[in-house]
């Protein structure tokens, strides 16, 4: 367990080097902050277009650092040649895999932190309220959602050749369950066989991460609280994907040749 | 032929083609520059006609607001929803909302991560000026939020009077900002001058909250002269007509004429109030209550002293 937490160190570490994670949180603040100063008839309580846009560059922002950040971990140690040293320290391919994928997940952890924390800020500024469980149960959720994404650009790192096409993969991928995920069973119940079975069975096969995206609809509306028990089954849902991503990357890389 | 002659030939030839042509040209151009130039939008510029796409996405948005989330996507039925709720709430446009599927659009679950899901989206049908989400009256002012939305959808399709109308709507009878309403309209009179329906909302502005009866009056009459040069060439008695087509004609007509009416009663015009009221009568779907009031002016009418000729 130490060594795994070893490696997710130095991916943290690497993770705070790169200028990814401030260009996009900068950028996040400078929009919210223009869109925050346009004047609207005059009222200064208008607060939920401020809160749906933050949260979307939350997710955007959030999205673009988990799979870039994991696509080029495993690649990247092959062509600078440090896989192989890597592996001859007592260090096993279960490891290496795990180790990554931690590192990977606790930075997007301290990612959405920061972000959150900032459109805690914004809110408070117009509202005048911490509705603090909301913000974690979102927070949670986005974060267990990420894991998923970066459990399966693991995966995808060590099938895929490159970086670049394992990224574009990934972020085609998500963005199309995240916009149309939680309808295509109704877009199933459309068609005729056998395309509805397709359909269907890619349906149920998906992870649906679309539904910690689609809960932002409950934070920017003031909703009340979800049920606790829902939030649990829901991490239940996304850890089980986390480790079915997880074994079948660790199985793919047994496989896979070093160098 | 001299070649030097032939060349020569062909170069005036392509001149005279040339002029003729800018000549032509010319006055296209201008007309397309000025019709820019007076739209001086910058969307407009930006975005073409597909502005007016985005201008209605962005009202969609606005009734989504209206409804803390609560609203269908392309996937659920619709029905409900055919007219915008921040607007069918305003009065000023005709409802063809149908179904009773306002409350339950989703339908029964489809299977079970339908079922889940539910529990992560807004699953009941609210609005923002009865409480929201909390149900809270005291929190009704909460539908200032639709507000950034409309101002967006107005500036990019200016045209679109619908949008000034509800943006007034709640600007003025929910939020009390009344100055900013009459901004609203007198931008959208700027962009679309003379319209009657925006003149008929400036003059409530002015005969409700401002009470100054005088211009109100000035305003509906403007706005019912407005009603009348919008289609000169047909008769009244045609546009008044009892059809669907013609329902907002009807209606405006309608509104402009009882309203006049209510100011003269008010200003102890009887004389005048009855001519408003029976000119109101003619767009009216149902009479029989205009009429009895009419009736019952007359009879005050009636029973008032007639003025003392003056010598």
């Amino acid at each position: 367990m130490r060594t795994i937490f070893a490696l997710a160190g130095v991916v943290i570490k690497e993770l705070y080097r790169r200028k990814d994670f401030y260009v996009l949180f900068i950028l996040t603040i400078v929009i919210c902050v223009i869109m925050a100063s346009v004047n609207i008839f005059n009222d200064n309580q208008i607060v939920r277009y401020l809160k749906e846009l933050c949260l979307l560059l939350i997710w955007i922002s959030s999205l673009v650092i988990a799979i870039t950040t994991t696509a080029r971990q495993i690649p990247a140690e092959r062509e600078q040649r440090t896989l192989l040293p890597l592996l001859a320290k007592p260090l096993t391919r279960t490891q290496l895999i795990l180790g990554k994928f931690l590192g990977c997940w606790l930075a997007c952890g301290l990612v959405l932190i920061c972000f959150y924390v900032f459109f805690g800020a914004l809110a408070a500024s117009r509202e005048h309220a911490w509705p603090l469980l909301s913000y974690f149960q979102a927070a949670i959720l986005h974060w267990m959602a990420l894991g998923v994404v970066i459990a399966m650009t693991l995966l995808g790192s060590l099938v895929f050749a490159a970086p670049s096409s394992n990224s574009t993969i990934c972020f085609v991928l998500v963005a199309t369950i995240l916009c149309v995920g939680r309808y295509l069973d109704a877009v199933a119940l459309t068609l005729g066989e056998p395309l509805r079975s397709v359909i269907y069975a890619f349906y149920y096969a998906i992870p649906h991460v679309e539904i910690p995206f689609e809960m932002r609809n409950l934070i920017v509306h003031d909703w009340p609280l979800i049920g606790w028990k829902f939030i649990g089954l829901d991490i239940l849902y996304l850890l089980a994907y986390m480790a079915i991503f997880l074994v079948a990357a660790c199985l793919v890389f047994r496989r896979k040749p070093v160098n | 032929m001299n070649p030097a002659r032939t060349l020569w030939l062909l170069l005036v030839v392509l001149f005279v083609f040339s002029f003729d042509l800018a000549a032509k040209l010319q006055p296209q151009f201008q007309s397309i520059e000025s019709t820019r130039r007076q739209s001086g939008n910058f969307f407009s510029l930006l975005l073409g006609d597909s502005s007016k796409i985005f201008a209605n996405s962005f009202f969609i948005k606005a009734d989504e607001y209206y409804h803390s989330g609560y609203y269908p996507t392309i996937f659920d039925n619709n029905s409900a929803f055919q007219t915008p709720h921040i607007a069918e709430d305003t009065g000023a446009v005709a409802s063809h909302n149908g179904g009773e599927e306002e409350t339950s659009f989703m339908g029964p679950p489809r299977d079970w991560i339908d079922a889940f899901g539910r529990n992560f989206i807004p699953n009941r049908h609210t609005h923002l000026d009865e409480g929201g989400p909390t149900d809270d009256l005291s929190e009704s002012s909460q539908v200032r939020e639709i507000l950034p939305w409309l101002k967006l959808s107005a500036e990019l399709d200016p045209e679109n009077i619908q949008t000034y109308l509800v943006t007034t709507f709640w600007l003025r009878t929910r939020l009390n900002k009344v100055s900013e309403a009459e901004q609203v309209l007198r931008e959208g009179l700027r962009n679309n001058p003379g319209n009657p329906q925006l003149f008929f909302e400036l003059g409530r502005i002015y005969d409700e909250n401002y009470h100054d009866t005088a211009r109100a009056r000035n305003i509906w009459e403007a706005a019912l002269r407005s009603w009348a040069r919008e289609e000169p060439d047909v008769p009244q008695s045609d546009r008044l007509k009892m059809t669907l087509e013609n329902f907002d004609d009807r209606f405006m007509f309608e509104q402009l004429q009882t309203s006049l009416a209510l100011l003269e009663e008010r200003a102890g015009n009887t004389a005048a109030a009855i001519a408003r009221w029976q000119q109101a009568i003619l767009a009216a779907p149902s009479t029989a209550d205009m009429q009895q009031h009419i009736d019952d002016l007359k009879q005050k009418l009636a029973a008032q002293p007639s003025p003392v000729p003056s010598k």
